[in-house]
């Protein structure tokens, strides 16, 4: 092939690519392929711990999350949780992103209708305070310190899951659903300070920034991205959920991007080539 | 606050306890500062009608509406059917979920455009790149199904995140870490000054 043809195609118009690439997540969409998905540890650690609680243990599953990143997190929210309601385990779950509080809200309170959990015997929702890590380091001293009513108004006091569960102590472990870079106030002030015992999900994007915390045991589990949830789901036994129908959206367009770089790393590289000659 | 953290005494757990509380007071404040200075920053570029003025315009209006909408619907979040839930759902939900989806397209145009072998460190990045998204998705294991355990993409891209990956990391937050005490300290000391918006 020629130099013009190289440098024709290291100029290509960028809206070819968008059309490729809405091409090929939307239509694995449409026309379900099941894929494979391999289970990693840190995901498997987190499913391992939450199945090895006696039931009535309660855990904390605070969610950080809003409609820019519900793709990926509400599946893995959604997984988490029915692991948890389903093994009869008491939720106590915060939102500490202004955007994402009606939505955390409605993932929990859907999730646990599923199961037929009440509210205030299997769940509470504390809702949103504004300052994470302040509010990280109060609900260490005790939940009532930030939140001394839930999200709908009532005292902590009155309703009966809560009594005895003062602080992280009460709580069997904490798994953070996480989209924001608030995360690090639980590794620092939940687990450093308080000696919580953590786990992650957060979004694909910033999951390599945790496995140094995986690696020095501050964090038990990391559940990272879409690909994530869709391990989750699976080991759940719900291998048909939203996660696992969309990896094979999100393999594609791996698939795509890498084809995208090599085909643009050959173009520019033949294109000078062919120029030189 | 640093000491409290070696020195497990009740006289230090008070002093904790009574900085925590300062803590929520203070913060209370810098949020009444935070939305002073947004309102403060966009009605000054409305005023002197500066190029993105029509913009701070909406940032305003709909700063006055979420309000008012919150303020004044009895059991604004509680109602699905209200305003506020209705604008949640309709209108912040579908626009935030639309800017972040965009980045799909334009991470696709920047790795056909930018992500260039030009040096050996580039073409060290784009390799780890490569295998670390095939490596998480089938398709990796599909490729390098027929290899031993260990050399799978799967594998090595598990490698690369559990060891190359942890020990940078590792070593930015390490530095970082450093990077934050000793600015703090600094600031603490009267050495730092620029935060109160003086010269040098």
């Amino acid at each position: 092939m020629n130099a013009g043809f190289w440098q024709k195609l290291a100029a290509l118009d960028r809206r070819w690519i968008y059309l490729v690439i809405g091409i090929v997540t939307f239509v694995p969409i449409l026309a379900y392929i099941r894929v494979p998905v391999n289970i990693t540890y840190e995901v498997e650690a987190v499913y391992r711990k939450i199945d090895s609680l006696p039931a009535g243990t309660v855990v904390m599953v605070p969610m950080e999350f809003g409609p820019s990143t519900m793709a990926e997190m509400q599946p893995m929210a959604t997984a988490v949780l029915r692991h948890c309601f389903s093994r009869d385990l008491k939720v106590i779950s915060t939102a500490m992103q202004i955007e994402g509080v009606i939505l955390n809200e409605q993932v929990l309170r859907e999730t646990a209708a599923e199961y037929g959990r009440n509210y205030g015997t299997d769940y509470v929702f504390l809702g949103y305070k504004p300052y994470p890590d302040l509010v990280i380091l109060n609900m260490g001293e005790n939940f009532r310190k930030p939140f001394p009513r839930d999200y709908y108004g009532n005292e902590l006091d009155s309703l009966p899951m809560m009594a005895g569960v003062n602080h992280y102590s009460n709580v069997a472990c904490i798994i953070n659903l996480n989209a924001t870079s608030g995360v690090d106030y639980w590794i620092n002030y939940a687990n450093g300070r308080y000696g919580a015992e953590l786990a992650l999900g957060v979004t694909a994007v910033i999951a390599t920034d945790y496995y140094a915390f995986l690696q020095s045991k501050q964090i038990f589990g990391l559940i990272g991205g879409l690909k994530g949830a869709a391990e989750y789901e699976r080991l759940i036994g719900r291998p048909k959920d939203i996660a696992n129908r969309s990896m094979t959206s999100v393999s594609v367009a791996h698939v795509f991007i890498i084809l995208f770089i090599v085909i643009g790393n050959m173009a520019v590289f033949a294109g000078r080539r062919g120029g030189r000659g | 606050m640093a000491i409290q953290y070696f020195v497990p005494h009740h006289v230090s757990a008070t002093i904790y306890q009574y900085a925590l509380n300062w803590t929520i007071i203070i913060g209370i404040f810098t949020l009444a500062v935070g939305i002073g200075s947004l309102i403060n920053l966009h009605y000054d570029r409305i005023a002197k009608r500066k190029q993105t003025w029509r913009y701070s315009a909406v940032t305003l209006a709909a700063l006055a509406f979420m309000t008012v909408v919150g303020l004044f619907s009895p059991n604004a979040m509680a109602d699905p059917r209200g305003l506020f839930m209705r604008t949640y759902f309709y209108v912040l939900s579908p626009v935030q979920a639309t800017m972040f989806a965009l980045l799909a397209f334009f991470i696709a145009s920047a790795a056909y455009r930018a992500f260039r072998a030009k040096t050996v460190l580039a073409t060290l990045l784009l390799l780890s790149a490569v295998i670390v998204m095939l490596g998480r998705v089938w398709v990796g294991d599909t490729l390098t199904g027929w290899l031993p355990s260990g050399l799978q993409l799967s594998d090595i891209a598990k490698y690369i995140l559990d060891f190359p990956n942890t020990a940078a990391k590792r070593a930015i937050y390490i530095g970082v870490g450093l990077g934050i005490a000793g600015t703090s300290l600094k600031i603490i000391l009267g050495i730092e000054r620029t935060w109160l918006g003086g010269g040098k």
